[in-house]
């Protein structure tokens, strides 16, 4: 009973694993990669690059998922046919 | 059961060996090495099926055992001193993880100057770190108290890890006649990890970064736990007595020939021994051993200072800035509310292993009529 | 978003962190089947802020300088519980790796625990503030070797933790980059393969400790490897073998690309030059 009125696991023990997806890191974001879909040849090397894991290849075309991405701009620097480009970030 | 003669730490090792340690983490430190030796030996003569990990230093042996600990398995290490000051950090890691280890402290002073011989410093200086703390009389005391150990600290709502602690040299090479179980599968089950894994398929994260809102309350959870254990360490020693018919007071404090008496001693530890030797002759003094002084028994020590006059402390550490030893401080801290406040003496004996013979008992026994309430001394040998 | 990424978004790194990149690349050779015992550092103080956890593998961290011992008992432990297929990582910084927690690394060396201990390299205490460490390459101002009119920044050369973990005789060492994405594959899933103690050392530029914008992360690596300030190897059966061929860049280049080393001059810059031609021909010729 003691146990139930327990708000913690006894010693912050997180079993809800993969739960930072709650933290929305987009919006820390200053300059927004944007991808030109014509020039994008799904090589993948962005996917390989990006810190945050929010490059994904899907039809042979890079998908950004904007609720993470921090735009550091790593895959527009290192994307083999500039098929990335920096927009400033609306607020 | 039949009784054997063993050395102090044979017999350390042979309990902690019933309780069937997945690893034993062994590091040399006088005066324990003797535990983790015969440990190796034990394991090495396929007696004991665990594994034996020889590590860098007493920082990786607790290390170790938090990781293995934190794993789900049951470990086990034993230090001293300088291996239990440098393993600082790591106990509270430990405790704070809620990782239900068992370590022996076979206690001994500290640097400096070196020293090897026993007083109660290093596990005194450890008393804030979230680890229960039993100071044991006998080596019979040791050997049930380990056992107890893992019961304790293995309890779902308790969950804290254990320090078992032995006077260095007067236990720990001693010889003494004892009953060592045969097994204590009745008493111990296998441990079954509530919470802490490391398991691929079922993932979870330990030991995260915590912002000032949850480090409180978790900070909280331990300290309340800390506090349940009392009751816990109560019944898994009457449930050991029930099995094995040895009981040491109630298994936080025991009380002996307190009845009537007007002057109280309190210690801890194999000091117990000689003041036992001295109360059983004086007509005017009972003794007071403190075992548990992590969680410390509040209510346990106010009742049996109930209508005593004269309180003597006898203790082997000193609390450096207050003139004082550590038990000295946590009686006066419930002095007020004891009924007809007693005069409260503490003496400072037996640092770095200097004698406190029984003959000094009595001299201070003798002398406490003229002393005042807080009196303070040092008992130096001549 | 991606199910099969082992460490979930929304973690704190800085914006074009090296070392998030490494562990993504190192979580990919990795697979589910693993335990990571993660020092104190920029990487465990990031992803595991209470109550959440990037991590979707059994993840642990106890203290800054113990990844190491802490490893070598999870390690027995599985290996008691029939578990001996888990790997386990012994995962920390150059901090926590190369100097406190060094004493811990070389006992789980010595004792040939079968575990993968992984430096991610970023020549600081980054986390901290970015204090020099024994992975801070000569003559970097960081914020306790500032430069100055009476100082070029760090007076000594890096320390040489790949050669020490040779020293121990363990089956596997390697260093990695995460320029070099596949090489770094390669390299994690060959000493996964070995049963015994391994290390790999990776190199990962860190964007607010050198000074250069977030966008250049993977530029700065690759320069790293291209101007021999890092050399690509394995060292296995005594034997090293490297795994990159350096363009032979001038260090130049990689020096003005960070304004951890704006303070040198030309004069500096060529000295540098010459200590870094000495150590690749005493290493590698």
């Amino acid at each position: 009973m003691m146990l139930m009125k327990k708000k913690h696991i006894p010693g912050g023990i997180i079993t809800d694993v993969g739960s930072t997806i709650i933290e929305k890191t987009g919006t820390w974001r200053t300059f927004k990669p944007v991808v030109d879909m014509n020039k994008c040849i799904g090589c993948g090397i962005c996917e390989r690059f990006c810190p945050d894991g929010c490059i994904e290849i899907k039809n042979k075309k890079c998908i950004i998922d904007y609720d993470y991405c921090k735009g550091c701009l790593i895959c527009m620097n290192e994307c083999p046919v500039k098929a990335i480009e920096k927009e400033i970030e609306k607020k | 059961m039949t009784k054997t003669v063993m050395e102090g730490s044979l017999a350390t090792a042979k309990a902690a060996a019933l309780c069937e340690p997945d690893m034993v983490v062994a590091y040399p430190i006088t005066p324990q090495t003797h535990i983790v030796e015969n440990l190796g030996k034990l394991i090495a003569q396929g007696k004991l099926k665990s594994k034996h990990i020889e590590v860098d230093s007493e920082f990786s042996a607790l290390s170790a055992c938090v990781g293995g600990s934190a794993a789900g398995s049951r470990v086990f290490t034993a230090t001293a001193s300088q291996g239990l000051a440098l393993m600082n950090e790591v106990l509270f890691a430990a405790s704070g993880m809620r990782l239900p280890i068992v370590m022996v402290v076979a206690n001994r002073a500290l640097s400096a100057p070196i020293n090897i011989w026993n007083d109660w410093q290093d596990s005194i200086s450890a008393r804030d770190s979230g680890w229960i703390q039993l100071y044991c009389e006998t080596v019979q005391e040791i050997v049930d108290t380990i056992i107890q150990a893992y019961k304790i600290a293995e309890d779902k709502n308790i969950l804290l890890p254990v320090m078992v602690c032995m006077d260095g040299f007067f236990l720990t090479h001693v010889v003494e006649v004892l009953d060592m179980p045969k097994s204590v599968s009745k008493y111990l089950k296998k441990y079954k990890p509530p919470y802490a894994i490391l398991d691929p398929k079922k993932p979870q994260t330990q030991g995260p970064f915590a912002f000032p809102k949850p480090y409180a309350e978790l900070r909280k959870d331990l300290s309340d736990a800390m506090d349940a254990s009392a009751a816990t360490i109560k019944k898994c020693h009457d449930d050991y007595a029930k099995l094995f018919n040895r009981t040491y007071g109630n298994g936080l404090i025991e009380e002996y020939r307190t009845k009537n008496k007007k002057t109280i001693i309190i210690t801890m530890g194999s000091l117990a021994g000689n003041v036992k030797e001295v109360v059983d002759k004086r007509d005017d003094t009972g003794l007071l051993r403190i075992k548990c002084f992590r969680p410390f028994p509040k209510k346990d020590i106010m009742n049996a200072l109930k209508g005593k006059e004269t309180v003597i402390i006898l203790e082997k550490n000193i609390s450096l800035g207050t003139s004082c030893g550590a038990l000295f401080d946590e009686i006066r801290s419930i002095h007020c509310n004891i009924e007809d406040t007693p005069k409260i003496l503490d003496y400072i004996v037996g640092i770095g292993g200097m004698d406190c013979r029984t003959d000094d008992i009595e001299n201070i026994i003798n002398q406490s009529k003229t002393k005042k309430d807080g009196h303070i001394e040092w008992l130096m040998e001549k | 978003m991606k199910k099969d990424e082992l460490l979930a978004p929304g973690h704190r790194t800085c914006a074009g962190c090296g070392p998030a990149i490494a562990i993504r690349m190192l979580l990919r050779a990795t697979g589910p089947n693993t335990v990571i015992c993660n020092a104190t550092g920029c990487i465990e103080v990031t992803t595991t802020q209470y109550p959440t956890t990037s991590w979707k593998i059994p993840w642990i961290h106890v203290l800054f300088e113990n990844a190491a011992s802490v490893a070598s008992g999870i390690r027995e432990a599985l290996d008691m519980q029939g578990k001996s297929d888990v790997n386990v990582i012994a995962l920390g910084g150059d901090g926590g790796m190369m100097d406190i927690g060094f004493r811990a690394i070389s006992g789980l060396w010595e004792r040939g625990h079968n575990v993968l201990v992984i430096t991610y390299d970023n020549e600081s205490y980054a986390n901290t503030g970015v204090q020099r460490s024994g992975g801070t390459p000569w003559h970097a101002s960081t914020s306790t070797t500032p430069s100055g009119s009476a100082s070029k920044g760090k007076d000594q050369w890096k320390k040489d933790m790949p050669a020490i973990a040779a020293a121990h005789h363990i089956p596997y060492v390697a260093t990695a980059s995460i320029a070099q994405p596949f090489d770094l594959d390669k390299k994690v899933k060959k000493a996964l393969s070995i049963k015994g103690p391994k290390y790999i050392h990776i190199h990962c530029p860190c964007t607010i400790g050198w000074r250069f914008d977030e966008s250049k992360t993977i530029e700065i690596a690759k320069l790293a490897l291209d101007t021999k300030m890092c050399a690509l190897y394995e060292i296995e059966n005594h034997k090293k073998t490297l795994t990159y061929k350096p363009k032979g860049t001038p260090v130049k280049e990689y020096l003005k690309a960070q304004a951890r080393f704006r303070h040198l001059t030309d004069e500096d810059i060529e000295e540098y030059q010459k200590r870094i031609d000495e150590v690749w021909a005493r290493d590698f010729e």
